[in-house]
């Protein structure tokens, strides 16, 4: 037997967002960017934000938005993920699969070193 | 693509780049008439009839970066491959539907897939968007508007992660207490 999600989960999820916000500043905003264009979707980019999802909910990390973009013209290097972390210039990655989307959000949004073996030069 | 879902979250990435706030999107599996219809319909920019006529035509795209758009084309085939088709009606300034239907039960059929990724997905990554998702098996019904949770929020992320799991759970748990058990 699944249940719906309350309304009154979501007040506790706001709650506890709110909390954790307010803990966590430190560190600046740090923005990750996937690729959906149609390129990025058929290399498999919905994988690799569900990784980056998954890994924000399940380690608990706060401040972080994720958002998406289209085709940059760097279809061949699909899936790609660019990371700004506060005033920084944009970092961007290429052939992120799940394991690399998850070495990114650890190694550079959490520690600030990027992950040199997918960096690609703009 | 190899999931009906990753073609809407395709056909839905239209939508954003048309500049739609609003943006729905509806599947109706109906095992009786043994059709799939699926449906994204925005408020975006919208086309004319010249640009809808060409939009499936893999040499046509609005996008500046690369000069061939393939995601409606491959949508289109794949649905005449199962007795289906695929329409597109748009106006400018007013917005989009694409509607494209399948025989349900056709070998060819691609899967539906994980469809809560989708949904979740487009819902996190496009937060100024009011996404409205619609699923339908037969008499049994997901009915999802965001606005009331973004109301609830004020403001907060989406991307917090208590808030990404309240989400998570309630499109999959909502998705899984309708799916078909012969769906793949």
């Amino acid at each position: 037997m699944t249940t719906i999600k309350s309304l009154e989960d979501l007040k506790k999820a706001r709650e506890e967002a709110l909390r954790k916000r307010d803990a966590k500043v430190a560190s600046g905003t740090a923005q990750v960017i996937v690729g959906m264009g149609t390129c990025g979707i058929a290399a498999g980019a919905r994988d690799t934000m569900k990784a980056i999802l998954d890994t924000i909910e399940k380690d608990g990390l706060n401040g972080i938005l994720v958002t998406q973009t289209g085709c940059i013209g760097l279809c061949e290097k699909e899936p790609i993920v660019q990371v700004i972390i506060g005033d920084q210039p944009k970092v961007t990655y290429g052939k992120v699969d799940s394991e690399v989307a998850k070495k990114i959000l650890k190694d550079h949004v959490i520690n600030g070193k990027p992950v040199a073996d997918h960096v690609i030069q703009m | 693509m190899r999931e009906l879902s990753l073609h809407l979250l395709d056909i839905a990435e239209n939508s954003v780049a048309a500049n739609a706030s609003q943006v729905r999107i509806s599947i109706i599996e109906n095992t009786r008439t043994d059709l799939l219809q699926m449906s994204v319909e925005d408020n975006g920019k919208g086309m004319d009839a010249a640009m809808v006529a060409s939009v499936i035509d893999p040499f046509v795209t609005s996008r500046t970066t690369r000069k061939v758009g393939l995601g409606i084309p491959l949508l289109k085939e794949a649905a005449e491959a199962c007795n289906g088709f695929l329409k597109i009606t748009s106006q400018v300034d007013i917005g989009t539907k694409l509607f494209v239907q399948f025989q349900r039960s056709h070998i060819d059929r691609m899967p539906l897939g994980n469809l809560a990724d989708t949904f979740l997905q487009l819902l996190i990554a496009n937060p100024a968007i009011h996404w409205l998702f619609y699923y339908q098996v037969d008499d049994k019904i997901f009915d999802f508007d965001d606005a009331p949770i973004k109301t609830e929020l004020a403001g907060i992320s989406l991307t917090e992660p208590s808030i990404l799991n309240y989400l998570r759970q309630t499109i999959e748990t909502g998705i899984q207490a309708i799916t078909a058990v012969d769906i793949g």
